[in-house]
């Protein structure tokens, strides 16, 4: 997602924001709850980005996850559980001046909204489109998923979930328009920030998987990611990510990966350990619906009549006196 | 009323030709036409041209479409009847009529598809393809022969005519042009203009090239000179033309431009019939002012869609029509907590489930009052005519973003394919919307500041410095902050509800049909408005004290209504939808489901309001509604 020249046409003087601009209410999440480290992320990207909260978005749907933009001071749009993609869209549409951000989890992104996500991901708007993925439906009290590993026991699968879980990486990247494809884990919170900062700036629909913990119900879930470094393989490259010293020296299982290759993308997405983070796929050249389907005519009242009145024309019947004035067909 | 009178009661079966001259051209005040055909031969055509025609020359003018229900029927069958009927008058035509007066058919068995269905006034005349006379397989042969013997036994006067023969001359595969013949052959019989008619096949062909529109003036002409020397009678319907400028369009023509007109810019949408055709011809034209068409994935995210749009800056509007109307029911109700205007037009179909996807009811009244789950209040208005469908869309739109509310603009099948001309609009600024707004908003304003009395709030939009909000679908405070608080949430539900009073005060009763008061009231709504009107109109001719209320508002319904029904002393709705029938059995005062309205309206008012329902999937006709109100008066 980039800038719209638009934002800097009214308040060019001021505009140097602190963290506390975009913070809003206090978190209402769990200890320990991975859906605070994706809203410190975000928040410090507004802030670094010098963000107009007037001119931000954030859209959810519904779950634990999707209560993040009432923790924004932004504009923020909590909407009905799998939806949140057709109401940014239509956000987007109408207004492209707008930042967009989508925050839904894996059970309004996957199950109850898995049409929309394949639709948006071939839509490709310009959207930053954050799945917060704890493998469980958290707001619900511990039902599986549709990511939720085999076997996991919730309450609706008290003998162990019956089917491999999806995999929300490989899905996305078989999707036609796909332009941007990542993976963060919440408990690595400079590789996170970093990614959300890649998916922001570019132009078209980054969609950021990540890997997050919900403490409340799959306390144990990420542990052998957590124990063990070698567990996670982070993607480098010149047009990707690129590790601080320090975390070179904690992650060292790295591959390099250029964002440009699909095919490696969908190798590595399909890799379920050591898992892969980093930008999985990114390509600037797909472009984005909304600039397909605005033609930029400035919607003058005049310009409203001239075309409806073309409309009656083709449907008019004249009085026989009025028969000159008939236009031509 | 239609009076054909033939001039020679012969009925002849393979006409002569005979002398123009010995012919007397017979003048009717009005008649109605069917023109029927296998799917794909054109009588739909046929019969929308000739209304055009009709309404050029300034008569009144109403077309039905005749769909058969699938796609692709088998050829030559009772339920493939597919084509057009036009009732064609002197004066205004606001329905498609009783009985027609004349059936052309291209076959015997779409034929008796409309015999069957009790579409033919006795005596009517039929113009019948004559080749399957001597079809090469025995038993359509044999099968024509037969029908033909019933039919003339039958008292309807049945002309063979050799289209197939006469077009071949013309062209080597008939099936594509004998509608033009045929036009020809009408255009003749009704004394029609044979300039404007030749005028049409350019209309009509338009985008095709010359060597098509040549095929189809000579396929005209020789129509034309066929029935002019083959066949013994002729009629004029006498036709004032208008003074103004009028527009020839059909219900969803009529939704599309009061979407082009009301100021909206997008639509989204997913395709079902019978609503489709409104997003086509929007997905053509919509861009010509500004605005575009979003087809989604499916119904749930064009709703989504258009209420995050709506959200965003202008009022959005979202098509669909039955099953499309219920997977929209939880992001409807979503714009109805969060306050959020939207303008969803639901082209009615016969239901539940898949029900009669090409065929018009008045099912969805309630669903659309209470649809989605709470108390979830909405505005519901419904056009009654083809004019009416493009008024209703600026009214909708208009009321959507002053009370920031959903509206449902419910039209249905019968208005979306029914041809009417009105006069031409004239443009108003008033009818667009005012860009919306992005000035700064006071610091502490609060996004949902409900007034006390009218329960409206003002709208915060995004890019507002100072109205940053998070809306949210959860119960709100003034804040929108989720209400944990029980007297909050009734807060939220009593503003959401006073909107709807609000409203209410600014509508006026509505004008009667007839006189202030009398023994009977017929209340209606919708697409029916023009056969109650012409039923009450003739027992009023026969001195019977009967007058007709059509609501354009459904909820909130206009005051004055019940004061308006305790001047009568029975009330009725004609309507629609389904109605138990106090003969069946097991129906009685106690279980009795009424019609929609008659709820409504029994609820509203305490009176004892009775119901007359039809759901046969075709327009309500003038004279069963006559028939009913009499046996009403009765009783
Ligand atoms: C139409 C509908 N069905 C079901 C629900 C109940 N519901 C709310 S959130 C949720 C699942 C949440 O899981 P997820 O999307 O993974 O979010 P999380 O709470 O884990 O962040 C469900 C089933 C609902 N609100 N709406
Ligand atoms: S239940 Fe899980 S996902 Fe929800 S807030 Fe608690 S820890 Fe987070
Ligand atoms: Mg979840």
């Amino acid at each position: 997602m980039t800038l719209e020249t638009t934002h800097c046409l009214l308040r060019m003087y001021e505009e140097h924001h602190a963290l506390e601009d975009y913070q809003g209410g206090v978190p209402r999440w769990c200890n320990g709850c991975g859906d605070n480290a994706i809203l410190a992320a975000m928040q410090r990207l507004c802030r670094d980005n010098d963000l107009r909260p007037e001119k931000t978005m954030f859209v959810s749907g519904i779950g634990c996850s999707s209560r993040l933009p009432h923790y924004m001071k932004t504009y923020g749009f909590h909407g009905i559980h799998g939806r949140a993609l057709p109401v940014a869209e239509g956000i987007k549409m109408a207004r492209p001046d707008l930042n967009v951000f989508v925050n839904t989890g894996d059970g309004d992104c996957c199950s109850i909204g898995a049409a929309h996500w394949i639709h948006a991901i071939r839509y490709n708007m310009n959207m930053v489109v954050v799945l917060h993925d704890n493998h469980v439906y958290g707001l619900t009290k511990k039902q599986a998923s549709p990511t939720s590993p085999r076997g996991l026991k919730s309450n609706t699968t008290p003998r162990g979930a019956y089917l491999e879980a999806l995999n929300p990486l490989t899905v996305t990247l078989g999707i036609q328009n796909v332009s941007f494809v990542a993976q963060a884990v919440d408990w690595i919170p400079e590789v996170l920030y970093d990614i959300f900062s890649a998916a922001f700036h570019h132009r078209g629909l980054s969609f950021v998987r990540v890997l997050q913990r919900c403490p409340e119900f799959l306390p144990k879930m990420f542990d052998p990611w957590l124990q063990d470094p070698q567990k996670t393989m982070l993607l480098t490259h010149e047009k990707g990510l690129k590790l601080s010293a320090n975390l070179a020296k904690v992650y060292k299982n790295q591959r390099q990966h250029d964002p440009l290759d699909l095919n490696a993308a969908r190798e590595i997405a399909s890799i379920d350990d050591p898992i892969p983070v980093g930008i999985l796929y990114q390509n600037p050249e797909v472009p984005c619906y909304e600039d397909l389907r605005h033609a930029g005519q400035f919607r003058t009242s005049d310009y409203v009549k001239a075309g409806l009145e073309k409309e009656f024309d083709k449907y008019t019947v004249w009085p026989s006196d009025q028969d000159e004035s008939k236009p031509a067909a | 009323m239609s009076t054909t009178t033939l001039e020679r009661e012969s009925k002849t079966a393979k006409p002569s030709p005979r002398a123009q001259g010995a012919k007397k051209t017979v003048e009717l005040k009005e008649t109605i036409i069917e023109i029927v055909s296998d799917s794909g031969e054109g009588a739909q055509r046929c019969g929308q041209s000739l209304a055009q025609i009709a309404a050029k020359m300034g008569n009144g003018v109403w077309t039905v479409e005749i769909i058969p229900a699938e796609i692709q029927p088998p050829a030559r069958s009772v339920a493939g009847a597919s084509g057009n009927r036009v009732r064609i008058g002197s004066e205004a035509i606001t329905n498609g009529g009783d009985e027609a007066d004349l059936v052309v058919a291209f076959n015997e068995q779409v034929l008796l598809g409309r015999v069957r269905a009790g579409e033919l006034k006795p005596g009517c005349i039929i113009l019948l393809e004559s080749m399957w006379r001597n079809d090469r397989n025995p038993a359509i042969a044999a099968s024509y022969a037969a029908t033909y013997d019933e039919l003339v036994k039958a008292g309807y006067k049945v002309y063979e005519i050799p289209m197939e023969q006469e077009c071949r001359k013309l062209v080597s595969d008939p099936r594509r042009g004998k509608n033009m013949f045929v036009m020809g052959m009408l255009c003749s019989l009704y004394s029609l203009d044979r300039d404007l008619a030749r005028e049409q096949i350019g209309i009509t062909f338009g985008k095709k090239d010359q060597k098509i529109i040549k095929t189809n003036t000579d396929l005209l002409e020789a129509g034309w000179d066929w029935a002019a020397a083959n066949l013994d009678f002729q009629f004029s319907i006498p036709a004032k033309r208008a003074t103004e400028p009028q527009l020839v369009i059909n219900g969803n023509t009529s939704l599309a431009l009061g979407v082009l007109a009301s100021g909206m810019e997008i639509c989204a949408m997913y395709p079902i019939t019978p609503a489709t055709s409104v997003s086509h011809y929007l997905s053509d034209v919509f861009e010509r002012v500004g605005g575009l068409v979003h087809q989604a994935e499916d119904e749930i995210a064009a709703c989504a869609f258009a209420v995050g749009a709506s959200y965003a800056g202008k009022c959005t509007v979202t098509v669909t029509s039955g099953p499309g109307y219920s997977l929209k029911q939880e992001a409807i109700g979503l714009a109805v907590m969060c306050e959020i205007p939207l303008v969803v037009i639901n082209v009615q179909r016969g239901g539940p489930s898949t029900g009669q996807p090409t065929k018009g009811e008045q099912g969805d009244l309630l669903t659309s009052i209470y649809g989605s789950h709470g108390d979830a209040p909405k505005v519901v208005i419904a056009p009654s005519s083809i004019e009416d469908c493009f008024y209703s869309v600026i009214t909708a739109r208009k009321i959507a973003e002053t009370f920031n509310m959903v509206v449902v603009v419910l039209s249905d099948a019968n208005l979306a394919t029914g041809q009417q001309p009105f006069p031409r609009p004239q443009f108003s600024e008033d009818w667009l919307a005012p860009p919306y707004d992005q000035s700064e908003l006071p610091t502490g304003a609060k996004p949902y500041d409900w007034d006390a009395t009218t329960g409206l709030a003002r709208r915060f939009i995004p890019g507002q410095p100072h109205g940053m909000h998070t809306l949210t679908g959860l119960a709100h405070d003034r804040d929108s902050h989720v209400a944990y608080d029980p007297l909050i949430n009734e807060e939220g539900l009593r503003h959401r509800s006073l909107k709807l009073a609000a409203l209410q005060k600014t509508l006026l009763p509505p004008k009667l049909y007839g006189d202030e008061k009398g023994d009977l009231l017929v209340i209606g709504w919708g697409s029916t408005k023009g056969a109650i009107e012409e039923a009450v109109g003739r027992l009023r001719a026969e001195g019977l004290k009967v007058s007709s209320m059509h609501l354009q508002f459904l909820q909130p319904m206009a005051s004055g209504l019940k004061e308006i029904m305790q001047r009568f002393k029975k009330v009725i709705t004609i309507e629609s939808n389904w109605s138990d029938d106090l003969k069946d059995q097991l129906i009685d005062e106690e279980n009795r489901r009424y019609s929609a309205l008659a709820m409504m309206l029994r609820a509203r008012t305490l009176i004892d309001v009775d119901c007359w329902s039809e759901v046969r999937g075709r327009p309500i006709k003038p004279g069963i509604v006559a028939d009913v109100l009499r046996a009403k008066l009765q009783k």
